[in-house]
């Protein structure tokens, strides 16, 4: 058997090696040299210089809010989907599913031409004698296009923790005398806690990296720490300094998955 | 038996690798035209189409066109070598900054007629400035920085760059997010040279932008097109490339150069060091420089041509002698062309830009 699984791995272990282990093995040599070739720090410490610091700071505001706000609208709808029959839920879960069959990029140029001044929303706003929508080019408009981009990352893993508790366990908890609340509180809620922590990974990545929404919809005036990685890169061609960054970037991204392996244990233990 | 397994792997992965390479091979050898290829790296929409296929058509050479947005994230690509282009088309202090580090390869006038005949002398002469001996560059655009607005939402001619800074038009002003552009405004808006490397001038510039960005609506590149197209905006830094376009777009809009000073830029086409297809290139670039496709492309992309055969050619009068596609720059005052900073100079405008954004 071991044999076997082996062999299948292959395909995968050169994919692996070819894009992830040497990327990174290049990320981390540009990361800890300079121009020169010399081994420095200088890339990394440069997160600290105000200018970094405060874009750190901002991505990092950004995608919380982002996270919690897919999380307050995700549950509740991952709730509903878990009770209902499988055909139902199947046609729910395909209409969250069907906007990312479009390319990101388009979906949120889609975002500005509705946001805009003289935008879809502010038309139809205006027809009704309505005050107009101020958000394009402010830190709302890029929390709504990082929340209706990654939502449905949120809201798959929370279903699938949700539609996989024992009904039993439920109904026992109502049986023993548990209410509505003290049920979901004790029994559901912790539950799902493994469908949580990678609902909130798979949102809170991608935002806290992401450079596209906050140019389009941000109007570039805010910079995040995604920004600022993509022109080292693009525009002022500092591969090195662009590099050390993402590795400071990296350090969230462990620690998001170092939780997530130790709350995921938690949730195994307790499905038990 | 572990022999055995690592010994079945093997052969997998030879396959896998045999497979993969004959498919990419097989690729590019069914691309190519009859007469093999040529890579061209350009502005975005900055080119008519239909003369890529005209070309294609009558040379038998595939086109493989590819696109990019400012001349700082053209010249790592180009530097990297990740792609082989054979041809690109900087401005004027990019081509210096690549003649400098000898990225580019000598043009043969030779080979290359009507480049030679069509481009007006003038152009030549103005290349001289970041190619002494007219050996790289092959003049394609050129054009000046300027202001255009919307005079339906503003109550008085802009004229100057200090409206840029005026409150009345808070979150009405597009600023370019490109750091040579953002940086000439304050620069001219305070009597410097746009190529200057003083740090209090610079210091005085980064100040005046951070003063700036809460009247600006955005910091955009080629949106700032559109945006104005659509009334999104009453003020923006533009090409004047784009302000024919704009214009037929929307007759609300005036374009007009700053009474400071502006940045006269000419964009030209360089053939790479290392171009895989340097013949190929060499016809790609005179069929560009013919009069009838220069002036189909001028049609097409509205930047000023210094093709004068094909500026010959234009029907309408009225754009033929258009003082915004080809303006008589001897009436303005402190018209500049950037220079190359080097690198220093480049990395310090780069930090204080970042300064700028990230305020």
């Amino acid at each position: 058997m071991t044999s076997k699984s082996k062999w299948l791995s292959a395909p995968y272990l050169l994919w692996a090696v070819v894009f992830i282990i040497i990327p990174l093995g290049m990320i981390f040599y540009y990361g800890l040299t300079d121009k020169t070739g010399a081994f420095t720090l200088d890339n990394i410490i440069a997160i600290t210089t105000a200018g970094h610091a405060k874009a750190l700071r901002v991505s990092l505001l950004l995608s919380l809010i982002s996270t919690l706000v897919c999380f307050l609208l995700a549950y509740p709808l991952a709730m509903l989907l878990a009770q209902m029959n499988t055909r139902r839920h199947n046609f729910i879960i395909l209409v969250f599913i069907l906007p990312m069959w479009m390319n990101f990029l388009l979906r949120t140029l889609a975002w500005q031409t509705l946001l805009e001044k003289n935008g879809v929303i502010n038309h139809v706003l205006s027809f009704f004698h309505l005050p107009a929508l101020k958000i394009i080019n402010t830190p709302a408009a890029i929390v709504l296009g990082m929340v209706y981009n990654f939502l449905p990352f949120m809201i798959l893993p929370l279903y699938n923790a949700l539609s996989k508790i024992d009904k039993n366990v439920i109904n026992a908890a109502y049986d023993l005398g548990a209410g509505y609340v003290y049920t979901f509180i004790r029994i559901i809620l912790p539950l799902s806690v493994p469908g949580i922590i990678s609902g909130i990974t798979m949102v809170f990545i991608p935002a806290l990296t992401t450079f596209v929404i906050s140019s389009l919809l941000g109007g570039g005036k805010l910079l995040l720490i995604g920004d600022v990685i993509e022109q080292e890169f693009t525009r002022t061609s500092n591969w090195h300094l662009g590099s050390g960054l993402s590795m400071v970037l990296m350090i969230f991204i462990v620690i998001n998955m170092i939780l997530s392996a130790i709350f995921d244990k938690d949730g195994e233990g307790s499905m038990l | 038996m572990k022999r055995k397994h690592t010994y079945r792997i093997n052969p997998i992965v030879v396959l896998f690798f045999l497979l993969t390479t004959l498919s990419l091979t097989g690729c590019t050898s069914s691309d190519k035209g009859s007469n093999g290829q040529v890579i061209v790296y350009n502005w975005g929409e900055y080119i008519d189409p239909d003369t890529i296929r005209m070309f294609e058509e009558e040379s038998g050479i595939k086109v493989i066109y590819d696109e990019f947005e400012t001349n700082e994230s053209m010249y790592p690509k180009v530097e990297s070598g990740a792609v082989a282009y054979d041809i690109a088309c900087p401005s004027d202090y990019m081509i210096s900054r690549m003649i400098q580090n000898g990225m580019l390869s000598e043009i043969n006038y030779d080979k290359m007629p009507n480049a030679r005949e069509n481009i007006g002398a003038q152009y030549y002469e103005q290349s001289r400035g970041f190619d002494p001996e007219n050996k790289y560059a092959i003049p394609y655009c050129w054009g000046t920085v300027g202001i255009l607005y919307n005079k339906t939402m503003v109550d008085e001619p802009i004229t100057s760059w200090a409206q840029l800074w005026d409150e009345k038009y808070a979150d009405d002003i597009l600023m370019q997010d490109s750091v040579r552009d953002s940086f000439m405004v304050a620069e001219k808006l305070n009597g410097f040279s746009m190529n200057t490397l003083d740090p209090t001038q610079l210091e005085t510039a980064k100040d005046a932008l951070i003063r700036q960005k809460p009247l600006v609506q955005a910091y955009v590149v080629d949106q700032v097109r559109d945006k104005m197209i659509g009334g999104e905006a009453a003020i923006g830094v533009i090409y004047s490339g784009e302000a024919i376009y704009t214009q037929r777009e929307n007759p609300d809009l005036v374009y007009v150069i700053p009474e400071e000073g502006t940045n006269v830029w000419i964009d030209s086409w360089v053939i790479l060091k290392n171009a895989p297809n340097k013949e190929n290139a060499e016809k790609f670039i005179d069929f560009m420089c013919r009069a009838d496709i220069a002036v189909k492309n001028f049609d097409y992309i509205t930047y000023s041509t210094p093709n004068v055969a094909a500026r010959e050619l234009i029907e309408d009068e009225e754009i033929k002698n258009s003082a915004i596609a080809f303006p008589d720059l001897s009436q303005y005052d402190n018209l500049e062309t950037y220079v190359y900073l080097g690198e220093e100079g480049d990395s310090f405008y780069n930090e204080l830009w970042k300064e700028v954004k990230s305020y």
